[in-house]
């Protein structure tokens, strides 16, 4: 039996009413003082039912959210269920997660070679969400994440010579070695970091879906979207009993702003289960009692995390608000390399290792006839051709000169002040090597 | 002992704070105008001088918006941001939950966007909710990011002692924000420091901690017609020297100054000529002008109202140490609060933060170490 059996806890109407043309109203804009019956308001606390806000009409997009659309889907007269990707979405998907998933076990050898250092938590496991809900977005859009942040960045789009080379601390890092693990960032992307602190993130995020409004709204500026920029923020179980995190959904829904809240719940805070953590385990049904819907679903499933993710993200890009979207998914390694990961039992291991997403997906494309074996086998070489490419680039790379220990603390260097001779401190040509003093 | 006198409100037009204490100020025996102000025709209080700053920098960038508690609506917690609801809009004017690290981040993240936020604290006392935001996502992005985002984020209110306000309301953070490489830390004095480092501030594309001081915003001082150009602004990391002295040297900043500056008055009865700088920005300290000063008058005392160890005064004692060492007569000096948390009690609180008194006493100390000054130098 298809792990990937039929979307059934996903109500299909959903999908098909929103293909039909419907009035377009231009999304309101209520923020900053809403009106206290807004539109589907209502509908909103019915968070067991994944139809989210159907009740108000949202303008027509050209999304491929109608995935019964566009490019040939083969599907193998023995199978009943049709495919819910086609073809080329479904290798799009594999290749990413076969990224992810290899370039963090090449980061844990790379660890315990002493190339990487410091605090490294790899993603092992959870291909599955970044990848379901990174790869629907524009280039528009924004992802913040926490500590975990490799395979996000790697599923946005940051180049895997950049990411490895910012690992080992080299200049030609996406940060230029002046992040590291737990801080990437790429402008260029849209990737907004990359924090150590759980929860740090989830406001920051809010901030840019603000943004996004903003420009939107008083700014008068169009996204190439066709709607607003949405932003997702990812995030762990244990992070849903900080404060931070209901601050942002209650502001989030206050203002409707384009961001879903993406809980990546692996059941275990380093060595603390989610269990003992929280009074009311069930992190969902927190969504509604803030007014936004909450969606469980199955992070060790890419399509199933897909076809969720689609949902919220229309959601926010039209503007109807934030969801908050609870995975249930797991790490196969340590909460970092530095986690002797005593706790978790051998049998829950085991089961979530039995339901491994990218093993998945590949019995889904060989059962619905999307690919054939030698094809997932050439994307597996590619992938590894990659990562050793990024290896071998990131070994190379140099270590950050001196002088660059100085830069980048401003972006108006003169922040460093006046120095004793009346000039500013960084129109001193020795002083970016790291030499002047300040 | 001065007396205690009734709080000038300004023009009249702004109403008292809302923590409606009963005010037991110290006020001057006269107001105190420093020597080199033009005696120019206007004069505006702090508070004007920052709503006034607000509103230009707003009208002149539409990517600069407010958001903070009672900034909308209530006009702002103490009347700064007076009439921007009714000018720009809820969506520029934003009234938040209280929720400081919530909305903090939130104007983070929208920095990043190169949106422009200014996020007002009602104290600065509520920002430590918030510093995580303040420290690890503003200050330090721009660098851990190699300079691809930066944040051009402000964050004011009003910082340190107000009348009677109790401990956890009356500390002084500008020694805590100043300990960080990446922000920049202002703090005004006189109307034309809040409107010209306020706006200084709003158009610096790097995270900005603006100490603004309760007790001010209702003082009146003079503003030449310069100051009150909507083009005006004042560099960050300069000092001022508000009345120059060849004797010693007293570095304050905020409400501090203008203690300073009436220390120095009766100083100058007994013959002791003091040069008083106002530090404007803490981060970066100006240690040149400092520096030039301390090699001129060869004594130094500090002033600040915060808590002593690790103080603002304790960085610029050993910058002039450091740099200066060989022209110092004396000790250097440094008038800090008490190490206490700020008591209640009306002669309490006076005891706990630093009064007239104390930095003439100190300014002597400095003097008298050497050998007896001639009567006239």
């Amino acid at each position: 039996m298809s792990a990937f059996s039929a979307v059934k806890s996903l109500s299909t109407p959903t999908i098909t009413t929103r293909s039909t043309p419907s009035s377009n109203p231009k999304p309101s804009f209520p923020f900053p003082f809403p009106s206290p019956a807004s539109a589907g308001a209502g509908s909103l606390r019915h968070s067991a039912a994944i139809r989210l806000n159907s009740s108000s009409p949202s303008p027509l997009r050209a999304v491929s959210s109608h995935v019964l659309s566009d490019e040939q889907r083969v599907t193998s007269p023995s199978n009943h269920d049709k495919a819910l990707v086609t073809r080329r979405e479904a290798l799009d998907l594999y290749e990413d997660m076969a990224l992810g998933r290899s370039f963090e076990d090449m980061c844990a050898q790379m660890y315990y070679r002493g190339k990487m250092f410091g605090f490294v938590h790899l993603y092992n496991g959870q291909e599955a969400v970044s990848t379901g809900f990174i790869r629907l977005l524009q280039p528009g859009d924004a992802v913040v994440s926490t500590y975990r942040d490799h395979v996000h960045a790697l599923s946005k789009g940051v180049p895997a010579r950049a990411v490895m080379a910012e690992l080992f601390g080299k200049t030609t890092g996406c940060c230029r070695g002046q992040g590291g693990s737990m801080h990437m960032f790429s402008a260029p992307h849209n990737f907004l970091g990359g924090f150590a602190f759980i929860g740090e993130g989830i406001p920051v995020a809010t901030g840019a879906a603000f943004s996004s409004r903003y420009r939107h709204e008083v700014l008068k500026e169009a996204s190439p979207s066709g709607g607003l920029d949405v932003t997702l923020a990812f995030f762990g179980d244990g992070t849903c009993n900080n404060g931070q995190f209901f601050e942002c959904l209650n502001m989030a829904q206050l203002w409707k702003l384009p961001i879903v809240f993406v809980v990546e719940n692996n059941l275990w805070a380093i060595g603390m289960s989610h269990l003992r953590a929280t009074s009311d385990p069930v992190i969902w049904k927190k969504g509604p009692a803030f007014g936004m819907p909450g969606v469980p679903v199955d992070g060790m499933d890419v399509l199933k995390v897909r076809e969720v993710a689609k949902e919220a993200i229309e959601r926010a890009r039209s503007g109807e608000g934030p969801t908050l979207v609870e995975c249930e998914t797991y790490r196969f390694r340590g909460h970092s390399l530095a986690d002797p990961d005593e706790l978790r039992k051998p049998d829950e291991k085991a089961h979530y290792t039995a339901r491994d997403p990218i093993l998945a997906l590949k019995k889904y494309i060989l059962e619905h006839d999307l690919a054939s074996e030698s094809e997932l086998k050439g994307i597996e070489k590619k992938v590894d051709d990659v990562i050793e490419d990024a290896v071998e680039f990131a070994d190379a790379s140099p270590f950050p000169p001196r002088s660059q220990l100085l830069e980048n603390v401003f972006a108006d260097p003169k922040g460093f002040g006046v120095g004793p001779d009346g000039k500013y401190r960084c129109e001193d040509p020795k002083f970016t090597e790291g030499t002047a003093q300040v | 002992m001065l007396g205690v006198a009734r709080r000038k409100i300004g023009l009249g037009t702004f109403s008292s704070p809302i923590l409606g204490q009963v005010l037991q100020r110290i006020r001057p025996l006269g107001s105190v105008l420093p020597e080199n102000y033009s005696t120019a025709a206007k004069e505006i209080t702090v508070r004007e001088a920052l709503n006034s700053a607000l509103d230009e920098e707003m009208s002149a960038d539409p990517k600069v918006l407010l958001m903070g508690e009672e900034v909308g609506e209530y006009q702002g917690a103490y009347k700064i941001s007076k009439g921007l609801l009714e000018k720009y809009g809820p969506e520029r004017v934003l009234d938040t939950p209280i929720t400081e690290a919530g909305f903090t981040g939130i104007g983070v993240g929208a920095a990043y966007y190169g949106l422009r936020p200014i996020i007002e604290f009602m104290t600065f006392n509520f920002s430590m909710q918030a510093i995580d935001h303040i420290i690890n996502s503003a200050a330090k992005t721009n660098y851990m990011s190699a300079g691809q985002i930066s944040v051009p984020i402000v964050f004011r209110g009003p910082n340190g002692a107000a009348a009677g306000v109790g401990a956890q309301h009356s500390q002084c953070f500008a020694a805590w924000y100043a300990h960080v490489p990446g922000l920049k830390v202002l703090c005004p004095y006189s109307s034309e420091d809040a409107r010209g480092l306020l706006k200084a501030a709003i158009r610096d594309p790097d995270p900005v901690v603006f100490l603004e001081n309760e007790l001010l915003y209702g003082e009146t001082f003079p503003v030449s017609a310069e100051a009150l150009d909507s083009s005006f602004c004042l560099p960050i990391g300069k000092a001022k020297i508000e009345q120059e002295g060849k004797h010693v040297t007293i570095t304050a900043f905020s409400k501090m100054v203008g203690y300073a500056l009436q220390a120095a008055e009766i100083l100058s009865k007994e013959g002791i000529n003091a040069e008083v700088i106002n530090l404007r920005s803490i981060r970066p300290l100006d240690r040149a002008t400092i520096n030039a000063s301390v090699r001129k008058t060869n004594r130094l005392v500090t002033v600040e109202e915060g808590f002593p160890q690790h103080g603002v005064g304790s960085e610029i004692c050993m910058s002039v140490i450091e740099e200066s060492f060989e022209y110092l007569d004396a000790p250097v000096e440094r008038i800090a609060g008490a190490d206490v948390p700020t008591p209640y009690a009306a002669n309490l609180e006076r005891m706990a933060v630093p009064q007239v008194d104390d930095i003439v006493r100190a300014a002597k100390r400095a003097c008298y170490r050497a050998v007896p000054m001639a009567a006239a130098a």
